[in-house]
This record gives structure tokens, sequence and C-alpha cells, in this order.
């Protein structure tokens, strides 16, 4: 089975006046159907221009890229638009939800955009299946103001995976939450990967990555370290370790509380 | 084109941010609803005015005998008693281009009737005179030439003495005495309010010229003067020769004792006045669609910029450009056209509101609308489309990054 992603000597430079910057020097990677990557840097690594690369928001300078078999480099502008509402699915660090707008119409959102539009009877009841997978089905009506961090991020999640996604991308998908929601999310990413579900995800959390199957340390523009991820973290097991301490703080702590 | 799919992005966007939506409709009403308003207030105050100037009598060339000289002093002009009666006839019968003429005859006097009595000046004409003096009758009826012919005692009178003399009865069919001569009221006058002077035009009573000589005042023959309808101002001149010509003529060989003049400087007026009014409403127009444009531009710009994340964000999850596009025009023309309809609804209801309250003449005009509506809405829609044009061209990520 060919892989979902195939880069090979990516290369990216951005030219800022007379100063070439050189963000990405020759990554060669290969990502196979259900696996689960961690991609980790410092800032100023590369690993966000690689994750624009994947996903089809930037074009590397020289290389070659195939998603799916789909050899990006030669696609336009629009070409690369429709690669990425049917081929990818992507979760951001701020949720990026459109404001004022239910669950329901974010998660429509990319069905709108897709080239072969379905009805919108059909459209609702797959915006209702994509959020019945992250567990927010009951708030399909709510704002995203009306939705916690993580809950937002689950609603981000939905719309990433409405169109079918051969890989879903996520750019610190749990940068702004704290760790208990950090462990819920990864809970969900966990569950979709199990599903089949072809996941990349950047992160700088060590703790976070070790929820992932692989892990890629990227620095100076360069692939330093590839390999699986050893003594990996189940997120259900994590959350009841979670629920268990803090039942157990309330439980020392109950003397002194309101009852 | 996703047409279907991108008029439901724009409608769920309009839906989204009402208060936006509404404010961007609101300069649209606003600049529709004040060019509206203020064009049909200056329309019809410029109607206004070229109705009363129109209503002075176009196209009058009036005929005034010379000065008389007695004992040295010259008397000036008119007060010879060089006109005559027959001077009037001759015009009307040998001056083709002459559209109505009438002798004007006019002498103060006390006027009783339904017990009251008021001076007024009384005047002796004939039938034409509310032709070419634009005077049309408010109720009842002229003269007829038969009542002038047979100097019948008949009588048509100016509003303010209908209300001096006949204060709660309908004058029409009344008596009154004039020099002790009963007259029949036949007919009143619409009212014409004061002339240039200050003198009250409604203040008069009209009697034909043949029973105000020989049954009131006993003039023999002489007038005051004659006036004379043109067909137009540019037949003026040749009519004003003609008439000279025909005057001289029939007063052989001795000086000429008349002066032939127009209101040649009423039409200039009048066109004088026209043409500063629609200056005036083209100013008014362009100040007020500046004004509300600028309003539209300003909600426009701020409104596609404070969107540029909105618009990374549908541009990472599989917008086209074009669908950006689409989308911004389609939101900005749906605002167009609610924001102009309710404009010229408003406009129109602003300006019918004042019309009703200050008792001031209004006129819509279709082009007025047109105008304003073209014009907001080519603003709107310009402003709403080419920065979102701008951002629909951006790299997404730096639309996302945009804060």
């Amino acid at each position: 089975m060919s892989p979902v992603v195939q880069l090979r000597d990516i290369r990216r430079t951005y030219r800022n006046g007379e100063l070439e910057v050189h963000a990405v020097r020759g990554i060669s990677l290969e990502i196979h159907a259900g696996e689960f990557i961690a991609i980790m840097g410092a800032s100023g690594s590369g690993k966000s221009t690689l994750m624009n690369t994947l996903g089809c928001l930037d074009r590397p300078t020289s290389g070659s890229y195939l998603l799916d078999g789909v050899d990006v480099a030669s696609l336009d502008r629009e070409a690369r638009a429709d690669l990425r509402n049917q081929k990818l699915g992507f979760v951001f660090q701020g949720f990026n939800l459109l404001p004022r707008t239910s669950a329901l119409e974010n998660v429509e959102l990319p069905m709108l955009y897709a080239q072969n539009r379905v009805s919108s009877t059909e459209m609702k009841r797959r915006a209702m299946a994509a959020l019945g997978i992250v567990g927010l089905a009951q708030r399909a009506d709510h704002l995203p103001s009306q939705l916690s961090g993580g809950q937002q991020q689950r609603v981000a999640i939905a719309r990433a995976l409405v169109n079918e996604p051969r890989l879903l991308l996520a750019d610190e998908p749990t940068g702004n939450l704290d760790s208990k929601t950090s462990v819920e999310v990864m809970g969900v990413f966990q569950r979709l990967n199990e599903q089949g579900i072809t996941i990349v995800m950047v992160t700088h959390e060590l703790d976070i990555a070790q929820y992932c199957k692989r892990i890629l340390v990227v620095r100076d523009g360069l692939v330093v370290r590839d390999e699986p991820v050893t003594g990996r973290l189940i997120a259900a097991e994590e959350l009841k370790k979670l629920l268990g301490a803090e039942a157990a703080a309330q439980l020392t702590s109950a003397p002194f509380g309101a009852k | 084109m996703r047409l279907l799919a991108t008029t439901i992005i724009a409608l769920r966007a309009l839906r989204r941010n009402k208060l936006r939506s509404a404010l961007t409709a609101l300069g649209i009403i606003i600049g529709v609803g004040a060019v509206i308003t203020m064009v049909s207030i200056g329309n019809g105050a410029k109607a206004q005015v070229e109705a009363q100037v129109a209503s002075l009598g176009r196209n009058v060339i009036t005929i005034l005998p010379g000065s008389a000289t007695t004992a040295g002093a010259r008397g000036g002009q008119g007060s010879a008693n060089t006109l005559t009666v027959d001077d009037a006839l001759a015009i009307q019968r040998e001056v083709s281009g002459a559209v109505a003429v009438s002798p004007e005859l006019r002498q103060g006097a006390q006027v009783l009737g339904n017990g009251l009595n008021w001076r007024t000046s009384v005047h002796g004409v004939a039938p034409e005179f509310t032709a070419i003096r634009a005077w049309p009758l408010a109720e009842g009826r002229l003269f007829t030439d038969a009542e002038l012919r047979s100097a019948a005692k008949v009588a048509v009178i100016g509003t303010t003495v209908a209300k001096q003399l006949f204060p709660d009865v309908d004058p029409l069919g009344q008596n009154i005495r004039i020099n002790n001569v009963p007259f029949q009221v036949v007919g009143v006058l619409s009212p014409k309010g004061f002339n240039f002077f200050g003198q009250d035009q409604d203040d008069c009573v009209h009697l034909p010229y043949t029973s105000f000589m020989s049954r009131v005042f006993r003039w023999r023959n002489t007038v005051n003067n004659i006036i004379v309808e043109a067909p137009s101002a540019a037949a003026m001149p040749r009519l004003q020769q003609e008439i000279a010509d025909l005057l001289q003529q029939r007063r052989g060989g001795r000086e000429p004792d008349f002066t032939v003049r127009n209101q040649l400087e009423l039409a200039q007026t009048a066109t004088e006045t026209s043409r500063t009014m629609t200056a005036l409403l083209g100013a008014i127009a362009g100040v007020s669609l500046l004004v509300g444009g600028i309003g539209i531009m300003n909600i426009m710009l701020v409104s596609v910029t404070e969107r540029t994340r909105e618009i990374g964000i549908r541009l990472a999850i599989g917008a086209h450009d074009r669908d950006i596009r689409l989308q911004f025009l389609i939101e900005a023309m749906i605002l167009s056209m609610i924001g102009g309809a309710i404009g010229v609804l408003g406009g129109i209801g602003l300006a019918q509101t004042l019309s009703n309250l200050n008792g001031w003449p209004v006129l819509v005009s279709t082009s007025s609308i047109t105008l304003a509506v073209g014009f907001s809405a080519f603003v709107g829609v310009a402003f709403g489309f080419y920065p979102a044009h701008k951002a629909a061209k951006l790299d997404p990520i730096d639309a996302l990054r945009f804060e």
C-alpha cells in the first residue's frame, strides 16, 4: 500500500530582503495510513514550515511531495484548495472557529466548499455524525462563545473530519488548553487513530507527544530524530488517573469543605 | 460557480453579524435617504419658485401711453391719455402673432356688498386677461365675450375682496355696488399673493372694460395700458416691433406717444432662478452622496479588514479565491439592495413628513432615486468587494495569522 505522504528532499527558502532563510533544508519522509506522528522542535526549527507544506498551505522551494499519490508541487492555488478540502483536515492551536456561528454550521463549512456538494439535509446529517464522533452532538446549536476551550477544539476536530480526509493535521492542538482538557483532546485523537485515521500533529510538549505512535524531532530544518514512541500513554487511562487524583484531593480536603 | 453554496455562506455571514450588517445597510440607507429627501425638497422648492414666477405671466408685452406735459411739467411715463381701446382692438385684429390682447383700466373705488364696504382697485379688462396674467379662477366663471359686448353688470373679484365683503357667505351670485352701480359676482380669482412691490394683487375687482367705461367711471376710450401675450419668449422682439409699427401707423406722422415694453427681465429672472436652484440641488445631492458614500466606504473597509482571519479559515479549509470574492460580492449586493430599498422608502417618507409638517412642496424625482441608489450600491459593492478581493489573494497562512 502506497504511503499517504511521501516527501522527497523538501527544501523551503524564504527571502527576507537580501537575507535568505533556509527554513527546511532537505527533509525526506514517508507517512503511512494509520500512523499517529508527533513533530517536535523548538521555535524556528522549521516544524511549522514542514507542517504548512504537508497541509498544502505552502509550496516547497524544491523537492517533491506526493499526497495520496498526487504530486502537490505541480498544482495551482485552486487545485491545492480542493486538495485541502478533500484530503486534509486542519486543527489549529487557536481553534479558528467562525465566531457567532453554531457548532453545526462550523462543521458544515468544509462541505459548503466541496466540489461535489451534497444536499443540505445530508450536510446536516454528516455534520451531526462528525459532532457525535467528538461527543458534542448535544451541543450542535451552541455558539463557540458558549463552549469551553476543549469543546471548541473538539468542534474544530469534527470540522476537520467531516469530509473524511486522508490525513488530519493538528498544529499544537493542545497549546491553548489546560492539562486535563489536553488529555481529553488527545483521547479524541487516539480514538480517531484507532478507527484508522492518519494523524500528524505539531507539539512542543513531550508528554503530549507520548500519546502518539511516532516522534519526529526537527532541528535547523532537518529531521534529527525519527523513532517510535516507547512507553506510549493511553489517554483514557491517564484521564482515569487524573480523575482519581482529583477525587483523592477532594477526599483529603473534605473536612475543610463547605459540606 | 458554486453560486447556491456561496449564497448560503453569504447569508449565514450576514446573519452571523447582525450589527455589522445593520450598520453597513444603515450607511446606504442614510446615503440614499439623504439624497432623495434633499433632492425632493429642493425639486419642490424649485417647482414652487418657477410656478410663482410663471404666475406673473410669461411672454407678456405691455404697451404704456407716453407722457403728458401740463404747464411745462412733464408727467412721466403713462401720464398721457394717448392709448385707447381702439388701439387694443387694432392690435387684436391686425397683429397675427398676438395670442391674446386685453386693455387694462384701473381706478380705486369704494365697493359695497353684504352690508360691508371696502376700498379696492377696480379693473376694466377683456376676458383674455386671465390667460395673459396666468391667473385662473378659483371658483365661478369668467365674464363672456357677449357680456363684454353688452357691458353686462358682472364682476370677478379677488380673494381679498371676497374675504372682506363676504367673510362667511359664498360670494358667487351676490351683488356688489361700485359707484352705486350694482354688479353680480360671477367668479372669484385664485389667490396670487403680493407682487414684487408688496402690493396685494388679490385686492381687486375685475369688470368687463366696457362696463367699467360706460357704467361706472365714464371714461372715454382711454386705457391705462394694453397687455399682449406672445406665443414664446423668442417671438417677443418681432411682436413688439409689429405692435409699435401698427400704433405708429395709426398715429400718422405724429411723435410716438406710447412705449412698448416686455417682461424679458422677468423671463431672465425665471431662467436665472431655475438655473440657481438646479445648481443648488446638484450641490446638495453631491454633498449628500459624498457623505453617504464615505460612510458606506468606511464601514465596508473596516468590516472586511476585521474579517481577514475568517477569510484565512475559509481558504485553509478549501475555499477558492473566487468563492471568497463571490461571497463578499453577494453580501455587499444584498446589503446594498436592502439598504437602497429602505433608503428610498425612508427618503420619500421623510420628504412627505417634512412637507406635511412645514407645508413645503416636495417632488420625488426618479432620476434622484436612480442616482442615489446607483451610486450607493456602487460604493457599497466596490468597497465591500475590493478589500475582499485583496484578502482572497492572501496566503492562507498570513490571513490566519492576521490580528
